[in-house]
């Protein structure tokens, strides 16, 4: 199956996809490693792997820390790709990766590489749709899918175009702003995702950047397909290692069973 | 929508394969906002009076043009023209694009400035004029460059605005660059970021550069009524970038003007320890724009180092890494140890402490003058004044002659 079959299929749950950000090489290369097996533990329909890179310009303090750290450990390309190939086999694994890095290795190159990993998705936080030029259709031929950023202050006619290049998933942004924990779903992030699915072309979308509780994440789902947890969640593994992460996650994923239970799917 | 560089048409927000706006989804929306606005201002009658007389009254426009008797003696060759940059007001070129994104800032109806500054000359620019309109503002700059400029964290402090020193990654330029995007794509509905050069995404570059060419309308005029004719070559320093294009823009494609930019080489190019983007990066995407970049194999951003706060920047703007490209422009370097010198020389001969930056175009002008000659015009573009400078440059000096 190609990367874009790997994320609709899981998204096809009954309820909405959880999907955990972790930074590769943090706390350390092995320790990376644990923080996905407990997510996959834990129950990830998807698990969101951040290629560390040295200018993170969309990332607030914690994961900016946790990239920094990453990059000191010596989490290059080669350790991430490495990374996804442990897990892809039972979780499809997508990067979230800078478009610095790819550019670096190579577009075709890094393509090819990616998909022989396994992973089955993109997110580029600073490729937007614009200059996606062959992009998109170089990651379909390699049979790797692509997860578009929507924004509040998308237009519709920008998010109709979204909509059409996503093989992946539509990686919904809250709020204006930078990844970070945010005690409450932010207002108007469920409008804003009504509006994004309407243009979204069939694309399951998510929501992500600020989810940090298992109350923001149950709201969430409510109109998102997936949510993504990344700040909190490296935080945790700071604290108190991989176990401490999973444990938490476990607790999000039954309160997005609770969700889709109790609105009578 | 079309735009020239260099005399050809390019792709919209691109100068040959560079540039583009390669940023977050959010900024989208902002960038395309800033892009209608001056496409509609930059023509109309009321906003070009107000920067005309803005920049007459409040910069000090035009700056002069100066002759260089001693070091034209000196070196003995080509008579060498100070373009005057340091005289414009808060002692910098750095105003002219600061005031023209004010009047920009403004008619978009932003209550909020933010910008970043390496040396400070920046941040100071806009300070000065978010004060002169009323305006919040805030200034991210590397916590290691509020220590080596602290006389300029101390004025944009008196001028009203916050400066934020910014403690991640390089705890330079390039950090203070990102961590002010963050602040933009937090606050976008009310706040406008001044970029300080001509980097950054599309339609940045265009901007500054619009905004800084008023320098080479300037020396084009001048040169005419100072020696007859267009100067034989144009010098500038090039850390990002703005007032060697803001001088160079004019002459751009004119086959008797040689355009020389001189990038930082620090400790030396082959120590790797210098801010010689187009000499030693490779194609790569910083900051919102494709152009050179001094990056690892791997794709990560390399810090740069420069005796002068202002040009240790990790790349260069995407017009130059096309006029390298194309031979429109040559551009090479000056180490630490030259531009010291040069500093001491131009300040002992002509009077004049010129900015670090700067200093790195006057010592690669004294080889330009002497491969032109005598007879020949050469202008040094002056960029600007040295008082910021002149702790750090005392403590390097002391450290070179071992006291």
């Amino acid at each position: 199956m190609d990367g874009s079959g790997k994320i609709r299929g899981a998204f096809r749950k009954g309820r909405a996809a959880l999907i955990p950000y972790l930074t590769a090489g943090f706390p350390t290369l092995e320790g990376a490693r644990e923080v996905g097996e407990a997510y996959v533990e834990a129950g990830a329909d998807i698990v969101e792997i951040g290629v560390p890179f040295s200018d993170p310009l969309a990332d607030g303090p914690v994961i900016q820390g946790t990239t920094a750290r990453a990059i000191e450990e010596g989490a290059n390309l080669d350790y991430c790709l490495d990374l996804a190939r442990g897990l892809s086999s039972r979780v499809p694994v997508v990067f979230l990766i800078y478009y610095n890095v790819i550019f670096a290795r190579g577009v075709g190159r890094f393509l090819e590489e990616a998909a022989d990993a396994g992973v089955a998705g993109l997110v580029v936080p600073d490729l937007p749709v614009d200059e996606f030029g062959d992009f998109g259709r170089l990651a379909a031929e390699r049979g790797v899918a692509v997860c578009p950023l929507a924004a509040p202050t998308s237009t519709d006619e920008r998010l109709e175009k979204i909509g059409r290049v996503a093989t992946g998933f539509v990686y919904c942004v809250s709020v204006a702003g930078v990844t970070g924990e945010r005690e409450r779903l932010p207002e108007g992030a469920l409008a804003l995702l009504r509006r994004v699915k309407a243009k979204s072309g069939g694309a399951p979308v998510a929501l992500g950047f600020g989810i940090s509780s298992a109350e923001a994440a149950a709201e969430a789902a409510a109109e998102a397909d997936g949510v993504i947890i990344g700040s909190r969640l490296m935080r945790l593994v700071e604290e108190g290692g991989a176990r401490a992460a999973g444990e938490w996650l476990r607790g999000i994923r039954e309160a997005l069973e609770l969700e889709r239970a109790g609105a009578g799917d | 929508m079309q735009q020239k560089a260099g005399g050809e048409e390019v792709r919209a927000g691109y100068f040959g394969p560079y540039g583009g706006r390669y940023v977050p989804e959010t900024l989208i929306h902002a960038l395309e906002e800033l892009e209608e606005a001056y496409e509609r201002y930059r023509t109309d009658p009321e906003f070009v009076e107000e920067l005309d007389s803005l920049s007459r009254d409040f910069v000090g426009r035009p700056t002069p043009l100066m002759f260089a008797a001693r070091l034209t003696r000196t070196w003995g060759g080509a008579n060498v023209w100070f373009k005057r940059e340091d005289l414009a007001h808060t002692g910098a070129h750095k105003i002219n694009n600061a005031l023209g994104q004010i009047l920009l800032a403004d008619r978009m109806g932003k209550r909020r400035i933010i910008a970043e500054t390496g040396a400070g000359q920046h941040g100071v620019a806009t300070a000065t004029v978010a004060a002169m309109y009323g305006k919040e503002c805030v200034v991210y700059m590397g916590e290691k460059d509020t220590v080596r400029q602290r006389l300029n964290v101390v004025r944009m402090e008196l001028l009203g605005a916050k400066v934020a020193p910014v403690g991640s990654g390089s705890k330079t330029l390039k950090d203070a660059v990102n961590e002010a995007i963050r602040d933009w794509v937090t606050n976008v509905e009310d706040t406008h970021y001044i970029i300080g050069s001509v980097v950054g995404p599309a339609p940045y570059p265009r901007i500054v550069r619009d905004f800084q060419a008023v320098i080479g309308r300037e020396i084009e005029v001048q040169s005419r009524e100072r020696f007859g004719s267009d100067p034989d070559a144009i010098v500038a320093c090039v850390g990002a970038g703005s007032n060697a294009i803001g001088a160079f823009y004019p002459f751009i494609g004119r086959e008797n003007v040689r355009l020389v930019g001189v990038e930082a080489a620090g400790r030396g190019l082959a120590s790797g320890e210098h801010g010689a983007s187009l000499a030693e990066g490779r194609l790569g995407v910083l900051h919102g724009a494709k152009s050179y970049v001094l990056q690892t194999g791997d794709g990560q951003v390399r810090e740069a180092h420069s005796v002068s706060a202002g040009l240790d920047y990790p790349a260069t703007g995407p017009e130059h890494a096309y006029l390298k490209d194309e031979g429109l422009a040559e551009y090479v370097s000056a180490t630490d140890e030259e531009s010291l010198a040069a500093f001491e020389l131009c300040s002992r001969v002509e009077g004049i402490i010129p900015a670090l930056e700067t200093a790195h175009a006057i010592h690669y002008a004294e080889k330009v003058a002497k491969e032109l000659g005598p007879g020949k015009n050469l202008v040094v573009n002056l960029s600007g004044r040295g008082d910021k400078d002149v702790e750090e440059a005392a403590k390097a000096l002391a450290e070179r002659d071992g006291r």
